[in-house]
């Protein structure tokens, strides 16, 4: 059975024991286990059950690859699902639950879609489920949904903090096993700055389970020396408990780093997120161990050699007291070694080739273990566990030819370096016959920036298999990396690693290999997602020939492992199906990240309030002081209106305008945008920016203008101001500035770039106040200052001086209808001139107002509000705004496009004003007018309501719309559908609701 | 993620320090022009499998704007140069050249 | 062709499954065609099928340089929706909308329309206009959609965090039609229908040249030989220039990649579709348990199918400042797939100045959507020599027209 070993261990603390959960039941193991060695500890073999059939499976894999022990871990809001036990890490107060079960590990009704599995072969869902049409979303998808998926869904939000670091380096080692240490100290003693990467805890990678002789020493010897040379080395980072997750374009690369996750109650980062940039990467990422497919390869305690070795020498654990070893290969005759001389049984080696004459079977017959050649596996016996083993000859059907009672099985189907960070960005693979694995084609590699390859492979990740070639192969690649980036690398001779010579390895894809269907059906290629031998051979025998097809149809490689165990044997699979070659039939896409990485990661800090940086005016701690209700306007906050205890927000909004109508009002109109063009040609340009003439502007006066696209649609407004001959200061919409400031710049840049102009966006360089109002005047006479009569200045008229002391520009524009001054101040006077003015203001009845009320205000005006009047399709003309459209000017940023056919059609959208039937009636947001059958036969919209308000000034509902012909449709009334059998009533009218002549805001 | 050096300050920096603004060399045509020839300039693009010559701007550097001679397909950069020119500069031509010795310029 | 059922599969499992045919002819082309479709994705098979389906027309070719459906159909986040705001929008994605209602039976192939719901949260008060705007405009074109509250998102999508501190959802706007699919299946099932009518698919066949003469299109040269039409339509998303170029036209497009990612499977935990766009996020289920997250897209033009990483940032923020447990799951991996952007976002549908060949390209990033629509007006356009009502408005004319389709003014996206 699955137990602690006596012996062995080199990773865990047999002094120290600590506590854990699984499943609720209280288990202890060391200090230095994973959750996957504690439990086999423990007598725990069952770890989860699989997605399709639920299936009892144990652990497969000892690394970052397995796909069966996959579970939730963490409790509450640090609750996690899908964690692979074999990686994780060892804590006190570790709680683990298992997957994909109902009620109970050990007692899974879903594992009666095992019994039933002869009905879902791949793809079954396609042929079936169709019948009644409603039955799908309503019967077959909820129980599939319910049966699918894997560990619980967290329910609370994330406790834990992630951070992002940032790393330059020359070279990026990825894998901390003796190909990346090598490669790492060609590189730093050759100067290059130098970050290496091992995704575990523990550097030495399989020289930790499988010791060598390095320059005639034990590999422990030279593994210490290597860690402490590169450790001395400033120019070298060395980073464990981190994955190379992704490689990018042009060097990027995403590291995955758990700080936390093996600590009981830590605190700081959870995760962080490095994003790398290099300018080469070696990989030194290993090689992967095969499955081999044979029935019942999937059943708790088969699992493949090498793992399984880790587990005896590593962590002092065993899956069972018998194992039988199963191969194709030399490699695996190592965990029979190393299980013999741990002290347990291996009753036999099956070697499914014809002969096993090197040093290594040697050695297995040499301990008396029983070693059979053109042997393999016909079946497992077992469920939860393995039982027996039956033989058979590897060459023929299956016939059984003895039953081998045994409780483990170690499988090896030879040895995948891992490819994928070489094929993230377009790394190309070539198929090596000798070695029966796709290993990188270094004549094809992903380029860079300039064109170059910028990964390089080391060590097994290369191909190089063995010991003294993958150490010679990593020297290599550590030199050339430096070379490339400028170093001088050394010439000397690189380590010398000997292991016992090996026999090459002879490709076997199924077991036995003329095995019948029945046991082609029990033989599982992708483990989570129970994909069989079978699967694959129905997928290409229904035609789905491509690699691509035969994954997606039958999900093979899909899985949370992505095929790291199933890809090659399932492309055997599907290239013998088809009669053709592996190579021919080639791979799947490889893509990142190499291993699943947490979205917290990938979020970083930027969440909750810091989501994104709210941009604030300098008055915003008023507001916020004082009941400001907030609304986002771009990356703004800004007030939308200030609630006094006991109101509605309508209330609120009602009496901020009657006030400003009455009164005195203050706006906060600080985000509003502010850019400064400046230069000889400063008007020039202006013209061809504005659809008006700015050119004509005197120096002290202000004017409205509109910016087009270049296809002729109004995308800002804001009033221009003339400081001086050579100076303006375009003031834009609050959301407009940055992007309006660009667009200058961009025609400044790159079509007009003769003209000698200057722009600078000072929008938060200076604070500005709307003061609002009859008594605005009078409230600014107050403060003392700058004269503001009408006739030092008028309306449209700009002024600087001091006001109460401040240096202020004082702009007489009116987006409300009252007299009205917006005032710039230098941003750091903004809440002292605020606070003046409502100290001074007090007895005028002053009262700020909010965004809403603006609104309200200017519709009342019949003034256009850019995203409501406008939505990218609304030219000036469509606005009546045809006034602000040159006619004079040769050239302006949308005049082409104006003149296009569909721009000049006379039933084109066009604003007009709306007075419902019932003046009490408020037309609701966006309502659409109709009139007869459009072209596909529905009611024709003939246009919509772009602003909608009660007045509390006219005391009646008033409202804007873009109607089709609209300025021809003066006293039309037209209807509004505004529910199922609802309709409004409106009829057209001007838009300008509130004093047509302009009287109040001209004294 | 691309790497991208400024011509005009000089600096190398993140794709994410840079905004595209598409295909370069794009000749303007403005009032008195077809209405064909106007939707051409605003709208028909190149779109090359290949050799592209594109506008990018160093948004959150210097903040000018530059032309890059960049492979759409290898994402390979064959030089950056300035915005202030409606032709390819023979630098650049010729760095493109020696790594695409089949590459033609577009009519 | 044999019937798909639960009963085909009970009597298959007791012959081990030998007796399921190929889902699709493996056809060498023949020397002449009615009708050349380049592209058997999506929309070039959904065409081919409803040309052989409503029209009669069989003697038809798909020509595919790699895999059918191995392009954008089998890339994408299969959101299906029609609330659309402009009416000739809103017509062909509506039309398709409701071709997906009946796709499984229609085509014998379990395509899992799910019409779970797809919610559209506002976060802006401008946002929250245009999605009223949008539901006032759907409402009139027969499209069942509408504003939901707050209080109602936090009911119905229990994992939502409608109060977060920086956009705090206001309202959304809801099509309980709208849903999704099992992409792959769509191209299956249209690839297997349309085979069973007699339309040749060849895959592994690149197109490499068109022919013509002074009266038009005359057929194109291909990797497999050449093969003679009249009637050539290109439908191939991601190369649509590269064709054009071959036809000698140019297109309003450029090539973009775009990011998706899916987290590892979970039990259900979301119920609908939802999208967040003020935050640049959209998220659904699928019925394996990954959660299926659109991306934002680059701003260069790019063939790489990789795409940047940033963009990925971007989402995966959104999405947990909208669904905090977002945080605690993994991304299990992430692609990028090459979409056709035009001038005003949205597709081109219609004849070329080449006659003979027609275009169907720049669904940008909602294609998948507006397959089954698509490919029904695209065969009317094929069968007719001219496009009908519902493709008329797309046609490539606009451009010089000045008529923009831009669906970008209620501030949607076009997922």
């Amino acid at each position: 059975m699955s137990t602690r070993i006596q012996s062995g261990g080199r990773l865990i603390d047999r002094s120290r024991k600590i506590g854990f959960t699984f499943n609720g039941q209280r288990l202890t193991g060391h200090p230095g286990d994973t959750l996957a060695s504690a439990l086999l500890g423990s007598g725990q073999v069952l770890m989860g059950r699989s997605f399709k059939y639920h299936r009892p499976r144990g652990p497969v894999g000892a690394g970052s690859e397995e796909p069966n022990a996959l579970m939730g871990l963490g409790q509450g809001a640090h609750f996690e699902p899908n964690q692979r036990a074999t990686v994780a890490e060892l804590h006190d107060g570790l709680a683990a639950t298992s997957q994909n079960h109902w009620p109970s590990l050990d007692m899974d009704v879903g594992a009666l879609n095992a019994a039933m599995s002869r009905f879902f072969p791949a793809g079954f869902y396609y042929k079936t489920f169709m019948a009644p049409r409603s039955a799908w979303k309503h019967v077959f998808e909820p129980v599939i949904r319910k049966a699918a998926g894997l560990g619980k869904a967290p329910t609370q939000p994330d406790a834990d903090r992630y951070e992002y670091f940032y790393a330059y380096v020359d070279v990026l080692v990825v894998g901390g096993g003796m190909a990346g240490l090598q490669a790492a100290l060609e590189a730093g003693r050759a100067g290059a700055r130098v970050l290496l990467l091992e995704q575990t805890a523990h550097l030495g990678g399989r020289l930790l389970s499988d010791e060598v002789e390095i320059d005639g020493q034990p590999s422990d010897i030279w593994l210490a020396a290597a860690v402490a040379e590169l450790q001395g080395m400033d120019n070298v980072t060395i980073r464990t408990r981190m994955m190379g997750a992704g490689v990018y374009d042009h060097g990027y690369v995403t590291g995955y780093e758990r700080l936390t996750d093996h600590l009981e109650n830590a605190t700081g980062p959870r995760h962080r997120l490095w994003r790398i940039r290099t300018d080469r990467i070696v990989t030194a990422t290993g090689a992967i161990e095969r499955p081999l497919s044979f029935a019942g390869n999937d059943v708790p305690g088969v699992m493949l050699a090498a793992a399984l070795r880790d587990y005896v020498t590593l962590y002092g654990v065993t899956p069972g007291d018998r194992t039988v070893v199963v191969t194709n290969n030399d490699d695996a005759y190592r965990t029979a070694i190393a299980l013999k001389l741990a002290g347990l049984e291996v009753p036999v080696i099956l070697d499914a080739r014809d002969a096993a004459i090197g040093p290594l079977p040697r050695q297995a017959r040499d301990l008396g273990i029983r070693v059979e050649v053109g042997k393999g596996v016909a079946s497992v016996k077992g469920g939860k566990k393995v039982e027996a083993v039956e033989i058979c000859s590897q060459a023929g059907e299956g016939t059984v030819l003895e039953t081998i009672p045994c409780d483990a099985v170690a499988m090896s189907g030879g040895w995948s370096p891992v490819v994928h960070l070489w094929s993230h960005c377009g790394g190309k693979l070539v198929w090596d016959v000798d070695q029966a694995h796709f290993r990188p084609d270094a004549s094809r590699p992903p380029t860079d920036h300039n064109g170059a390859g910028y990964v390089i492979t080391a060590g097994s990740a290369s191909g190089a298999l063995l010991s003294g070639d993958a150490m010679q192969d990593a020297a290599a690649a550590g030199r050339r990396a430096a070379a490339e980036v400028g170093f001088i690398p050394s010439e000397g001779d690189a380590p010398t690693a000997m292991a016992e010579p090996e026999e090459p390895v002879q490709p076997v894809w199924m077991m036995p290999a003329g095995a019948s269907y029945k046991l082609r059906s029990k033989a599982f290629l992708d483990f989570q997602n129970d994909v069989k031998v079978s699967d694959v051979q129905l997928a290409a025998q229904e035609g789905f020939e491509s690699v691509e097809h035969a994954k997606r149809y039958t999900t093979l490689g899909m899985a949370t492992d992505q095929g790291k165990l199933s890809n090659i044997n399932g492309l055997a699979v599907l290239a013998d199906s088809l009669g053709t070659t592996i190579p021919q039939v080639g791979t799947t896409t490889f893509r990142p990240p190499y291993t699943p990485i947490s979205m917290g990661a990938i979020a970083g800090e930027a969440r909750g309030a810091i989501f994104k940086p709210t941009r604030k005016s300098p008055i915003d701690g008023w507001h916020d002081e004082n009941d400001a209700v907030w609304e986002p306007v771009a990356d703004w906050r800004r007030p939308y209106t200030y609630r006094r205890a006991g109101e509605t927000t309508e209330q609120a909004v009602h009496r901020e305008i009657r006030n400003t109508r009455t009164n005195v009002g203050l706006l906060d109109a600080s985000t509003l945008g502010k850019i400064l063009v400046k230069g000889p040609d400063a008007a020039k340009f202006l013209d061809l920016i504005y659809t008006n003439m700015m050119s004509s502007l005197k120096p002290g006066r202000c004017r409205y203008g509109l910016m087009c696209t270049e296809n002729g649609f109004l995308f800002d407004d804001g009033v221009v101001v003339r400081l001086s001959e050579d100076s303006f200061l375009c003031h834009t919409t609050s959301g407009g500035s940055d992007g309006v400031h660009a667009w200058m710049e961009e025609w400044l840049q790159t079509e007009w770039w003769d003209l000698e102009v200057f722009t600078s966006n000072v929008t938060e360089q200076f604070a500005q106040v709307a003061v609002v109002g009859p008594k605005a005047r009078q409230l600014l006479e107050s403060l003392g200052g700058m004269d503001v009569s009408k006739e030092a200045l008028s309306f449209m008229g700009y002024a600087e001086g001091e006001l109460g002391g401040i240096p202020a520009r004082v702009f007489r524009i009116s987006f409300s209808g009252e007299l009205s001054y917006e005032i710039g101040v230098p941003a750091s006077y903004g809440r002292a001139f605020w606070d003046m003015l409502l100290e001074k203001g007090a007895a005028l009845g002053v009262m700020p107002y909010g965004t809403e009320a603006l609104h309200v205000m200017r519709a009342e005006k019949g003034f256009i509000m850019i995203g409501d009047e406008t939505d990218g399709t609304v030219t000036p003309h469509d606005l009546a705004l045809g006034w602000a459209v040159s006619k004079k000017k040769e050239d302006f940023i949308g005049k082409r496009a104006l003149q296009r056919p569909d721009m000049i059609r006379a039933d084109r959208k066009q604003l007009v004003g709306l007075a419902t039937e019932d003046p009490a009636t408020v037309l609701p947001d966006g309502a659409h007018a109709v009139a007869g059958v459009n072209e596909y036969g529905d009611p024709k919209t003939i246009g919509h309501v772009t602003s909608t308000y009660f007045s509390p000034t006219m005391e009646r509902s008033i409202a804007m719309a873009l109607i089709d012909g609209g300025a021809g449709r003066m006293g039309e009334v037209l209807e509004f559908p505004v529910g199922k059998d609802s309709v409004i009533r409106a009829t057209v009218v001007d838009p300008v609701f509130y004093d047509k002549a302009g009287e109040r805001q001209d004294v | 993620m691309l790497r991208l050096t400024c011509p005009v300050c000089g600096a190398t920096g993140e794709e994410t320090e840079f905004h595209a603004g598409g295909e370069a060399h794009l000749k303007r045509f403005g009032p008195g022009s077809t209405d064909e020839d106007f939707r051409d300039y605003l709208f028909q693009r190149q779109n090359p499998r290949g050799v592209h010559f594109e506008r990018w701007r160093h948004q959150y550097g210097c903040g000018k704007w530059f032309h890059v001679a960049r492979c759409t397909q290898t994402l390979e950069v064959f030089g950056s140069y300035t915005a202030q020119t409606s032709t390819v500069p023979d630098h650049i031509q010729s760095a493109i050249k020696a790594r695409r010795p089949d590459w033609e310029p577009a009519q | 062709m044999k019937r798909y059922s639960a009963f085909a599969i009970a009597r298959e499992a007791f012959r081990h499954h030998t007796g399921w045919e190929r889902a699709w002819r493996s056809p060498q082309p023949k020397a002449e065609y009615d009708v050349v479709i380049v592209g058997a994705g999506g929309h070039g098979l959904a065409t081919a099928y409803y040309l052989a389906k409503n029209h009669g027309i069989t003697n038809v070719a798909v020509v595919e340089k790699g895999w059918l459906g191995g392009g954008n159909t089998g890339r994408n986040t299969t959101i299906i929706r029609s609330n659309y705001l402009q009416p000739s929008s809103m017509a062909i994605f509506e039309k398709s909308r409701g071709l997906y209602e009946d796709l499984s039976q229609d085509l014998n192939y379990n395509i899992m329309f799910s019409p779970r719901g797809v919610m559209m949260l506002a976060q802006t008060e401008h946002e929250l206009r245009a999605w009223k705007r949008t539901a006032h405009a759907n409402r009139i074109a027969g499209i069942e959609s509408e504003m939901v509250t707050p209080q109602q998102i936090q009911e119905m999508i229990p994992i939502i965090q409608t109060a977060g501190p920086r956009y705090p959802v206001l309202g959304g706007l809801w099509q309980a039609r709208g849903g999704s699919a099992r992409h792959d299946a769509v191209a299956w099932g249209y690839a297997r229908a349309a085979s069973n009518m007699g339309v040749d698919i060849i895959q592994q066949c690149e197109v490499i040249g068109v022919d013509r003469d002074a009266s038009g299109v005359t057929g194109i040269q291909t990797t497999k030989g050449a093969i003679r039409t009249k009637k050539l339509c290109i439908v191939v998303a991601g190369n649509s220039g590269v064709l054009a170029d071959m036809a000698g036209f140019k297109l309003p497009v450029e090539s973009v990649a775009l990011q998706a990612l899916v987290s590892e499977p979970i039990k259900p935990a979301l119920d609908c579709v939802v999208m967040a766009n003020t935050v640049h996020g959209y998220m659904s289920q699928s019925d394996k348990g990954e959660m299926v997250i659109g991306g934002g897209a680059d701003s260069f033009n790019n063939y790489t199918q990789r795409g940047s990483f940033h963009h990925l940032e971007e989402t995966v923020r959104a999405l947990i400042e909208t669904f905090p447990m977002v945080s605690r799951l993994k991304m299990l991996r992430h692609w990028g797939g090459i979409v056709d952007m035009t001038g005003d976002r949205s597709p081109i549908i219609g004849t070329t100045p080449v006659p003979g060949v027609f275009i169907n390209c720049g669904w940008g990033t909602g294609g998948f959507k507006a397959i089954p629509g698509s490919g029904w007006a695209t065969a009317e356009m094929l069968a007719d020599g001219a496009p009908r009502a519902l493709a008329a408005p797309f046609a490539l004319d606009r451009f010089t027209q000045g008529r923009m389709i831009d669906e970008s003014v209620a501030a949607a996206v076009a997922h």
